[in-house]
This record gives structure tokens, sequence and C-alpha cells, in this order.
């Protein structure tokens, strides 16, 4: 399989960025992403180039560290799928792909293909978690919590934190992100009681990073790789009015 | 020399009776003492946010951008805890004594009885901290049974339970982080362990930003670096997966333990092609209904649909029938391997079985198998492109876990004193064979429950942080960024023309050939040779572009090799050395007529513990395992 391809190369945070080409003829249909990238790089490095810096672990689409525009699309061609799990043949052979980080004032780039995503730890520093210390906890069927809420919890629990959510929005919004993990913790009797606080400190800290404001377009939750679903910008918005 | 410090008495008082003789240090003097925990993981996040909580001075540090990519995140299946919530007669003995034979009586009682006893109170803490665990309609926790034992006792958060316990440590992890009772370090390696007079003293590590290498004291350190499954190179761990941490910790005079006991999950996707990076894994529940079977006669080159069912050799069902296709993954991955190499495998590759969801689904109607399994037969279809509902899945085994590790005492501390290894960078409960379940569980209890206590114990016998005299720490520092310095400029002006992936990738092919599944003399003696030959070359063909002062992922991959090949050597060794089979480490020259491991407990009833002696040589000290009050037994699953 044959691909063209044009990746962002940039040296460091405030130098200059530019798409280099380069030109696979020995793909394998089912190499993914990442795979093609780490084929590139060997070439590149065997004739004494310097290879695409680009991060990825887990390649199966948990840990949240993969994530590239591909055509401009945030993470490539299939919705709700991280960069890792995509495989050439989402692709047609002879294809051109423009490959570049995710853009956002919060997540500047570090080289080529490598964003800084710490925003995102600061903001759940600021309050996404519950204030328990090890070994306060009660017996864990004291606490009862029916089926359903359990099931929605996960839901907005299940974020992989890749950002892909940043990526997309035209205001460069981290609402998915923050509202997910506010839900998560202040739905569930644990977390309740710092929700005001919990919300205020999250939302500030999301300001103060830099991320824009939400204008409910929606792509956030078209593309996140786990569904977190927008309801959740509904429900912190009314946590914020009555906090 | 080794002393492994198990608390007098009877069995379930050992664990009350150490935390009630354990010495405290007093709350206001506790910020004087610096711990640096290096691992963000299940064990090193609960650790570190643990010990911070308590008022200690906490330093973490991780090679990962966020604390939260940990590989603990992608464990799927669940965690075990005997809360006996079902009423199906589990108990903390039951638990305890499941782990102790599903590890074929390799590890050490008292360990494996406290992992049991603390299990409950970890489902308490993660229930407070938000973790989202499956329910009942009522209201109460859910729970579901896991290979190898015959009771309920898996909680599970879909099938991201390693992810939410992560989080809910990371999360605890980010509460301290206010730079006053914890700093953590992201982006930045460990390459070194500083010892002085014996006692591990600090770290030298690496800011993977800039490539600036500084060193940090400390009076005790914790390890809670991971598994090392990916020497394998195809593997279900994560691409940067490594044993750096502990390899250098080795060579500084830690003991590794039982280094070649690495477990194989039987239910992972096989490799496709050479550019392959890494194995999926699928969850185990498929086995709960999907039917292992290759074709009867070897090179069937016929699609899976097209092979009646008279040609068709369902194995497991065939060699165990009580267990059928649930039996225990090291016995389910051996049979399968056992199928591939005589020639019966499937797939382009030809190493691959076939897990067939077609009975099932005549059975219960695809709808059923649906609500079951839809999201993992959706996940097959994304990473495959094939329908399961269609067609049988392909699977094949893969190294997953590292049952090995640095050698610890009953306080999880190494040789080394001041060294403290947690979660599965340790050798501790799974002796030979891990159960499912019991590792995400056990990186938590090392860090929230253990830890603590046992590091307190062990300070409170010193004084805070001066401790090392200054010239005697200087000159320590001197000596180990020089050391740390001079290793990776010298990796640097190899310039060869081969990469650290491809010398890793064959490295992987050697030992998954040689050394994996099962082992035999003659083909280890061939694997040791391999890799002696791999290593030279390694020094002389290594290609890595770039400098040390800048981001180089080449680089950190070209460091971790390097220690892996070294390491390599060494669990040959220890698979050569043990001339029986147990769990995980099946030697072909010890097996019953029927192909079953024979264990031998007359000559190896001990931990295989190795000292680093330079050069590729290590020194044999034995753990001698005593069994008081578990009774022996011959692991059956027929
Ligand atoms: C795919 C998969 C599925 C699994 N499913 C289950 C399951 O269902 N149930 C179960 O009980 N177990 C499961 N396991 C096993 C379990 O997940 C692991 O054993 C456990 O999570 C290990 O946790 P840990 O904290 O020891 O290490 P990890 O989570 O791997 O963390 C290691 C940490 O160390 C850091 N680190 C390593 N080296 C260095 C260095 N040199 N310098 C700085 N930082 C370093 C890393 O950055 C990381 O933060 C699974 C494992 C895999 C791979
Ligand atoms: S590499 Fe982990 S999500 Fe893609």
């Amino acid at each position: 399989m044959k691909l063209e391809l044009h990746v962002w190369r940039q040296s460091g945070q405030f130098e200059k960025g530019y798409f280099e080409k380069h030109v696979l003829d020995d793909l394998d249909e089912h190499m993914s992403v990442p795979e093609m990238l780490d084929h590139l790089n060997t070439k590149i490095i065997k004739s004494t180039g310097s290879p695409i810096a680009f991060e990825s672990d887990c390649r199966e689409g948990i840990c949240g560290q993969c994530g590239f525009v591909i055509n401009g699309d945030i993470h490539g061609p299939i919705n709700g799928t991280t960069t890792c799990q995509i495989h050439l043949r989402s692709f047609d052979d002879g294809q051109t792909l423009f490959i570049e980080p995710f853009r956002a004032k919060a997540f500047p780039i570090k080289k080529d293909l490598v964003i800084d995503r710490s925003a995102f730890d600061r903001i759940i520093q600021a309050g996404g978690y519950i204030g328990v210390n090890t070994g306060q906890a009660s017996e864990a069927n004291t606490i009862l919590i029916n089926h359903e809420l359990a099931e929605k919890a996960f839901d907005a629990a299940a974020c992989i934190g890749c950002g892909a959510c940043v990526a997309v929005c035209k205001n460069a919004s981290a609402m998915l992100f923050t509202s997910a993990k506010v839900n998560h913790l202040s739905m569930l009797p644990q977390g309740e009681l710092e929700a005001s606080q919990r919300v205020t400190n999250m939302v500030n800290q999301m300001d103060e990073e830099g991320f824009g404001s939400c204008t409910y377009t929606g792509e956030c939750e078209k593309i996140c790789p786990q569904g977190i679903s927008i309801t959740n910008i509904v429900d912190l918005n009314r946590r914020w009015f009555w906090k | 020399m080794l002393n492994s410090r198990i608390p007098e008495g009877p069995l379930e008082e050992k664990w009350k009776k150490y935390k009630a003789n354990a010495q405290l240090i007093n709350p206001a003097n506790r910020r004087n003492y610096k711990i640096i925990v290096v691992g963000t993981g299940l064990a090193g996040a609960s650790s570190a946010a643990s010990l911070a909580e308590l008022g200690f001075n906490v330093e973490v540090f991780t090679f990962h951008d966020s604390a939260r990519r940990a590989h603990s995140v992608a464990a799927q299946g669940g965690v075990n805890a005997a809360k006996d919530y079902k009423n199906d007669g589990d108990s903390v003995w039951r638990m305890f004594y499941d782990t102790l034979k599903g590890g074929d009586f390799r590890a050490r009682e008292a360990n494996v009885y406290r992992l049991a006893e603390c299990s409950m109170s970890l489902i308490d803490q993660a229930v407070a901290q938000g973790v989202p665990f499956a329910r009942e309609y009522s209201g109460y926790l859910s729970n579901r049974s896991f290979g190898g034992v015959q009771v309920s006792r898996t909680f599970y958060a879909r099938g991201q339970t390693g992810q939410q316990l992560l989080l809910g440590a990371y999360q605890s992890l980010m509460r301290q982080n206010d730079g006053n009772n914890l700093k953590l370090h992201t982006r930045h390696e460990m390459l070194d362990v500083i010892t002085i007079n014996g006692e591990a003293k600090g770290v030298t590590v690496r800011n993977l930003d800039n490539g600036e290498i500084v060193s940090h004291s400390c009076d005790a350190l914790i390890l809670a670096s991971g598994g090392y499954g990916k020497i394998y190179y195809l593997s279900t761990l994560a691409m940067n997966c490594n044993a750096t941490a502990i390899w250098r910790a080795h060579r500084k005079g830690a003991f590794m333990a039982a280094p070649s006991w690495t477990q194989f999950h039987p239910t992972s996707l096989p490799q496709l092609g050479g550019y392959q990076s890494k194995l999926t894994l699928m969850s185990e529940s498929l086995r709960n209904d999907g039917r292992i079977w290759v074709p009867l006669s070897p090179n069937d080159q016929r699609p899976p649909n097209e092979i009646p069912e008279e040609e068709r050799d369902y194995y497991l069902e065939r060699r165990y029938p009580s267990f059928g296709n649930l039996a225990p993954r090291d016995i389910s991955s051996r049979a399968a391997k056992e199928r591939i190499d005589a020639g019966c495998g499937v797939g382009p590759m030809g190493n691959a079985v076939y897990l067939d969801f077609k009975d099932a689904i005549k059975r219960d109607g695809e709808k059923i198998i649906e609500q079951r399994y839809g999201n993992l037969f959706g996940m097959y279809q994304k990473i495959t492109g094939t329908d399961a509902y269609k067609e049988p899945m392909m699977i094949a085994p893969a190294a997953h876990f590292s049952m090995g590790g640095l050698w610890v005492d009953y306080r999880l501390m190494s040789n080394l004193s001041g060294l403290f290894v947690l979660g599965e960078a340790n050798f501790s409960d799974h002796g030979a064979n891990r159960l499912g379940a019991n590792s995400l569980l056990q990186a938590c209890v090392d860090g929230y429950f253990i830890a603590p206590s046992t590091i307190m114990d062990y300070l409170a016998e010193k004084s805070p942080v001066k401790s090392p005299k200054m010239d005697e720490w200087d000159s320590a520092v001197i000596k180990s960024k020089s050391e740390v310095i001079d290793r990776l400029q010298n990796l640097l002006t190899i310039k060869g023309n081969t990469t650290a992936e491809e010398f890793h990738k064959e490295l992987g092919q050697i030992l998954y050939k040689k050394c994996g599944l099962s082992r035999n003399k003659i083909s280890m003696q061939s694997a040791k040779n391999d890799l002696l030959i791999l290593q030279k070359r390694f020094y002389e063909e290594l290609l890595i572009p770039g400098s040390t002062n800048e981001i180089n992922f080449e680089l950190e991959k070209a460091a971790r090799v390097e220690d892996y090949l070294e390491m390599s050597i060494l669990i040959v060794e220890d698979a050569l050395q043990r001339e029986e089979s147990c769990g995980a480490h099946f030697r072909e020259e010890h097996q019953t007529d029927e192909g079953e491991a024979l264990r031998n407990d007359e000559e190896f009833k001990y931990v295989s513990v190795w000292e680093f002696k330079g050069n590729n040589s290590y020194e044999l000290h034995k753990e001698h395992l005593d069994f008081k009050f578990a009774e022996l037994k011959n692991r059956s699953y027929k």
C-alpha cells in the first residue's frame, strides 16, 4: 500500500513549523498509524535524518497518550477512535495524508507531534477528586448506588484525557473534559459534599489555563473516543449556577 | 543472607502483629523525611498519596507526560477481594489458598495471606474515592468470577477496571500535589539508584524534555515501575514499559527474584505481520462462551466456516474435560502453543487458534451474546476488520505479566536497605503464576496499606535526611551523574546502522522462541548464545540519531533495550537453573506422560534470587519456602 505523508515538523515550542513530505510505498493495510510512523522513522533514522517525535503508549485506545490530526480529522477518519486504533485500511491506496499535532493555546507544541497537556492535570489537581485519605473509608456496601447512577457515573468517568475535545473545538474549550470529571464525582453520594467547591475550583483553573469558552457546538461529543456526552456540560452549568 | 522477616505467630495474626509493633514517627517530624517514589501506576500513585497524607515529604517521578497514563490504566477485567458478598463460601483463607495454589506454591505464605486480608479494605477505599464499580439494581456492589477459582470475588468497572482504579489513585495523588507535601515530576526517567554504604539514598533522573541529568536524595526510595513483559517486544504491555528502574537497582546490589517467570495470556490477538508493535488483549471473559479449536490436521488452509465439525480439534475440552475452555491461563496458553507447534495453528502466520461463538449464538441467540460481549466484538472488528458474529475470532498467547521482579522481604524492602519495591516490579505474592484480577489488587494493597506502615517503621530508626554526610553525598552524586551521562553518550557515539527497535524485535523473537511459554535446556543454551551475540552487535551496530540534551525518544528506547538485553541473559540463566516445571515456567524435560507440568518440591521449593556480579554473571541465592499452614498439592485442572 502506498501513502503520501505530509508530517508536521517543529523543533521546539517557539520555533516555526512546516510540513515535511514522505512517500511510503511498502505499507501494510493492517498497520496502525503509529506503526506506520515507526516504520517511517526507521527509514529516516537509517538515512541519518531526524525522526518524527510522536507519543503513543498503550496502542489500544485507553491511555490517552496518542492523538494527531489527520487530514483535518481529530484522531483520524473514524469518529470515536483514537489515532492508535486507526489502521491504514481506513485510507485509500495512494492517498495523501496531512498529519499534525492537536492544536490549542493551552496545549503548546513541544516537538513535532508532541504536545503538552499538563493543563488537564492541573484542572484535576484543582478539585477533580474526593477528599478521602487512605484508611478513612467505610465498608463499601454501606453506600448504596443504584445501577443506573453507577452506569452514568462510569460514562462520565471513562474519559482518557487525550484532549481531542479541546482540539476539535473552535473555541479550544475544555468543558467536556472538565464537566465529565465534575459530574462523575459530584453525582455520587461520596462526592456530593465537595460538589460546589469542586466545580468552582475546576472551572476557575480551566479558565486560568487559557482554554476557550463553550458555545455548544457539539463537535466534542462526536469525536470523543469514550463517547462522553455533552449533557455533562449542561449538568456542569447547572452546578455552576446553583453552587 | 536473605532474611524474609516474616513475623512469628499464626498466619492470621502476622500482619496485625507487625502493625501493632511497628514504630511510629511523630506527625510533626514526618516532613523531615523525604521519600522518593518512581512510578505513578497503582502502586506508585497510591503509596505516594498515602505517604503524603501522613505528612511525609514525597517526591514522585514518572517518565509519562501525566501520572494518569501508567499502564495500570489498561487493565480490563477486575480486581479481587474476599468480601464474600455472594455468600458463596469465600473467605480470606480461601482467597489465600487459591492464590497460593494458582502460583503453584512458589510464593511466601505470609505475604499471600496478607494480600487476601487487605483486599476488602481496598474495595472500601476505591468506592470512597468514587470508583464506579458495577452495581446490582438494588444498589449493592456486583461481582463476577474469574479464571482458576470457584467463587465470585471479582469487582469490576465495565471493561475498564484498571483505568478507574488508577484514576482514583491519580486523583488522590494530584490532590496532594501542592508542592508542599508532594511534588510530582512528569517526563523524568530514573536512570540510576544512588547507594551510600549499602543503603538506597537517592536517584539520578533524566528530564526527558531537555535532557538535564539531576540527582535527588531521599531517606527511603520506592520503585513502583511496573512489569517488564515488554522484553518479549510483542506483548500486551504498553510501548514504553521497561525494566530500567529495577535493572539499574539490581546493578547497584538489589537482588532479582525469579526473573524468568512471565505469564502468557491466552486470549490476546495474534501477530499479523512483521510491522506489528503490540498485541492487544481480549478479555478472558470471552472464554465463558467461546469454544477454542484448531483444525484437526496440520496446514489446513480452508476458511474456518468450511471446516466440518468432525475435522476440528477442541483441544482444551479434549485435554481438560472438567475445566475445558476455562482452564487457567498458563495451561490454556501452553495447550495453544502445543497445537501451533504441531502445525495446526491458523491465521496468516499460522500462529493463532480459533475462539468460536457459533454454538453460543445458536444456544442463546445473537442478541444475548451481543449484550454480553458487544463491546469486545466491536473492538475485535475495529482492530482486525473481522465480524466475530460470523467467523470465529483468532487469538494467541502473548507475554503479559511479570511474576518475577526485585526480591523483597515481608516489609516490601529489598536487600538494599531503604529500597522498597511495590506492585508488578517486585516478586512477592503471585508465585510462579498470577491469578486473574490479583495484580491490580497487589499493586493497590502494596501502596495504600503496606508501604505506609513498613516505611514508617523503617524510617523511625533513622535520623532524617542529612544522614549521608554531605561530602559523601556529593561524591556519590558526581559518580552517579557521570556514569549516567557516559552511558548515554557511549550509546550515541556507536553510530551503527540498526535502530533500538530493530534490536528489541530480535530480542523478543529469541525469547519467544527459546525461553517463552515452554523451555528446554538445549533451546535455552542456544538462546544464551544468540543473546550474547545480539548484545555484542548492539554495542557495535546501534544507531541513535540526535543528542542527549533534547527530546530524543530513540535515546530513551535504546537505553531501555540495553537494559532488556542484559536482563534477558539473566532470564535465560534463571529458567535454565530451575530443573522443574511450575506455574508459567514449563520445562519440557519435566512433564508427565500426559504433558502436564511436573513440579519438584524436594529440590526446588525455593525462590531463585540473583545477585549481580558484573559482566553477565550472577550469583544464586535461595529463599526456601516453608509451607506451615497450607498443604502442598498438585495443581490439577483435569
Ligand atoms: C492489558 C493488561 C490487562 C490487565 N488486566 C488486569 C486485570 O484485569 N486485573 C488485574 O488484577 N491485573 C491486570 N493486569 C495487570 C495489572 O494491570 C498490573 O500488574 C498493574 O497495574 C501494575 O501496576 P504498577 O503500579 O505496578 O505498574 P504500572 O501501572 O505499569 O506503572 C509503572 C509506572 O512506573 C513508571 N516508570 C517505570 N519506569 C520508570 C523509570 N525508570 N523512571 C520513571 N518512571 C518509571 C511509569 O511511568 C509508570 O508510571 C493487566 C495488565 C495488562 C498489561
Ligand atoms: S496510545 Fe494509548 S490511547 Fe492511543
